[in-house]
């Protein structure tokens, strides 16, 4: 195939047979790289399903963890650790991006517009250490400790890009007729982005949010210099001191997010390289409820996104 | 609505509300200033990691990054210098790149252009959900299983074969530690990670190729590998290195994983098969756990390299990919 002189001494019908054969074999081999890339995957799901399912059960989720070396416990603070530092990343992220989003889509071609993509582009490329670095530069080091509002912070940058991204999409997805509509009606653009545009791209935007949380969860790296980890934080505890000592609750909130938390990435890294096999255990448990939360969301916002696609197009 | 007072246009109100355009000008302040905030904290990001690393960048220079055969990186006696981090990710996303990029193009040349349209979707997202498996999880099973079930033995035989050859022998000169972990493992387990992002944008560019392309080819007698090869693979050329300068840019940030099969160690020579140290793992080593204001600032200054580093990145593939798909326009497809 390569040398033309020797195509052209060859017989002809052999040249097609040769032709034939690459052709043949090179698409079978695209095939086949396929099939090798999927091995991880389900190898990786595979392994930490039987695995992680053989050290879960019940006090897993609902006890605190116990001193090194002894056996039993759960991973409760990490489990409440994980759902703060999530929370809290979303509130701080879900507000701009949208706002953002909804710029991105109306005016996409002002100078605004098109610096605004290209900064979520760049956001979307920054490694998520170098994040968890700008967060602890603004938050932990002004603050003088680490805390799940810097954790939180750090995860809401990392979901601003998603966020903006998906929502764009969905934006542009509703018919400019609804927009006409409520415009020639006389509501001001405000009312029709607030009670039309909005409500009717909101499944697919809360898809988008979904898919963002999913990626800040599985998240370790800036919370290695942010929340630090703290195998003894307990809302529970938080909560019935704060109640018994009347505080409002802004102040106990206030607790709950300015100290630093345990979460479950951080559980699993520091289970991962401990000696005691049943940290070990507890460490493919965690990386099975991980691992479970992140593909279930994953599967249904893409089903649901395709649906809300197919539905909106015709 | 018959509740409502109409608002004679001269009242104070009336006239506020025409002045603010019934509520669209805060609105659109809103959405400036918002965005204003987007592009702002990407600049920060950058002035805040130049400005931490100050005390790094002025007592070190330009020596920190500067290679060098006996690395010093001394927390206890405040010396520091990069090269064997940057080295360690260097090598560990060139190689991953040089694995994934016959994969990803594989895949996405399967999923473009061959695979019955049944099966693409299920594929597609089988090949998606590769990205979204948290990175520690990769991680721990990388060392409890993908390191002695496979890396271990490939280290071997490579140590073995390669590493025999005189000159691209030093690449692979073993032994590889018994555990497996190496620059070989980072390498390997980057680029299972890379591969959804190579394949998902190469399989871009190949949609966005004009079936007008493909009917030419075909006509002239090509065969459908012909076709790929000598037509839609040189006609997507740019947003396929676009494409790689995605995956790359993934690969040098990537954290968890690298860190928990690299074997963190920085002595060790230039060799694949010894275990090395990459910028972002001695950033999560070692940033909460700094002795010194210099330490912290010399890690502050590798994270910002890598900032750097994937900033050009993201910039030079976004313009590639964007050079391609702007060609094409989207009835041609």
């Amino acid at each position: 195939m390569s040398n033309f002189s020797e195509l052209m001494n060859s017989n002809r019908l052999t040249r097609t047979r040769q032709r034939k054969a690459t052709n043949a074999f090179m698409l079978a081999l695209t095939g086949m790289v396929t099939v090798l890339a999927l091995i991880p995957l389900f190898w990786i799901i595979g392994y930490v399903v039987i695995r992680g399912g053989k050290s879960i059960n019940l006090d897993f989720f609902i006890h605190m963890p116990t001193p090194m070396g002894v056996a039993g416990g759960g991973v409760l603070s990490a489990i409440e650790g994980t759902l703060v530092v999530t929370l809290l990343a979303a509130v701080i992220a879900i507000p701009p991006g949208v706002l953002a989003a909804y710029y991105a889509a109306r005016y996409p071609n002002t100078p605004l517009g098109v610096a605004l993509r290209f900064s979520t582009d760049v956001l979307a490329g920054v490694p998520s250490i170098v994040v968890g670095l700008f967060a602890y530069a603004v938050l932990v080091v002004p603050m003088k400790h680490y805390s799940g509002l810097a954790g939180g912070a750090a995860l809401a940058v990392l979901m601003l890009p998603t966020i903006i991204r998906t929502t764009e999409e969905m934006l542009k997805l509703v018919p400019s007729t609804l927009r006409e509509a409520s415009l020639g009606l006389g509501a001001p653009e405000w009312k029709t982005s607030l009670s039309v545009l909005f409500p009717a791209a909101s499944s697919g935007i809360i898809t988008g949010f979904l898919l963002a949380l999913a990626r800040a969860v599985g998240e370790t790296a800036p919370l290695l210099m942010t929340t630090l980890g703290n195998e003894r934080f307990d809302i529970g505890q938080i909560i019935k001191s704060g109640v018994q000592g009347h505080q409002s609750i802004f102040a106990i909130i206030g607790r709950i997010i300015n100290q630093p938390v345990d979460s479950l990435p951080l559980a699993l890294w520091k289970y991962a390289q401990q000696p005691y096999p049943e940290r070990v255990d507890q460490a493919w448990a965690v990386a099975l409820v991980l691992m479970l939360f992140v593909l279930i969301v994953n599967v249904t916002a893409r089903v649901w996104l395709q649906i809300r696609a197919r539905r909106m197009k015709g | 609505m018959q509740n409502r007072k109409a608002i004679s246009p001269n009242s104070l109100t009336g006239r506020l509300l025409r002045f603010l355009h019934h509520g669209d000008r805060p609105w659109q302040g809103l959405l400036i200033i918002i965005s204003v905030l987007v592009i702002i904290l990407m600049l920060a990001i950058g002035e805040l990691l130049w400005t931490r690393s100050a005390g790094a960048r002025s007592a070190f220079g330009w020596s920190f990054l500067a290679p060098t055969a006996n690395p010093n990186w001394d927390p206890v006696n405040d010396h520091f210098q990069a090269w064997p981090f940057l080295y360690g990710t260097l090598e560990t996303s060139l190689f991953a790149i040089l694995f994934a990029l016959p994969i990803g193009i594989g895949i996405a040349i399967f999923l473009a252009e061959l695979c019955p349209p049944w099966l693409r979707t299920p594929l597609t997202w089988m090949v998606e959900l590769l990205a979204a498996i948290p990175s520690v999880v990769y991680g721990l099973w990388g060392i409890f299983v993908f390191l002695p079930k496979v890396v271990a033995p490939v280290g071997v035989f490579l140590g073995d074969t390669l590493g025999q050859i005189p000159v691209l022998g030093s690449l692979f000169a073993g032994p590889i530690p018994a555990s497996g972990s190496s620059r070989l493992a980072a390498s390997l387990i980057l680029t299972i990670m890379i591969i959804p992002t190579i394949a998902a944008v190469s399989r871009d560019v190949f949609l966005a190729i004009p079936n007008s392309q493909r009917e030419a080819a075909k006509a002239l007698g090509a065969t459908e590998w012909e076709t790929i090869w000598q037509v839609l693979i040189p006609f997507g050329r740019s947003g396929i290195l676009g494409a790689v300068i995605l995956g790359l840019g993934r690969a040098l940030g990537e954290t968890m994983a690298v860190t928990m099969v690299i074997g963190n160690s920085i002595q060790g020579g230039a060799s694949l098969l010894l275990p090395g140290y990459s910028m972002a793992s001695i950033i999560a080593n070692e940033f909460a756990e700094a002795v010194s204001q210099l330490h912290t600032d010399a890690l502050i200054e590798i994270g910002l390299i890598l900032f750097i580093i994937t900033l050009l990145l993201n910039i030079l593939a976004r313009f590639l990919v964007w050079q391609v798909t702007r060609q094409t326009p989207q009835e041609a497809r």
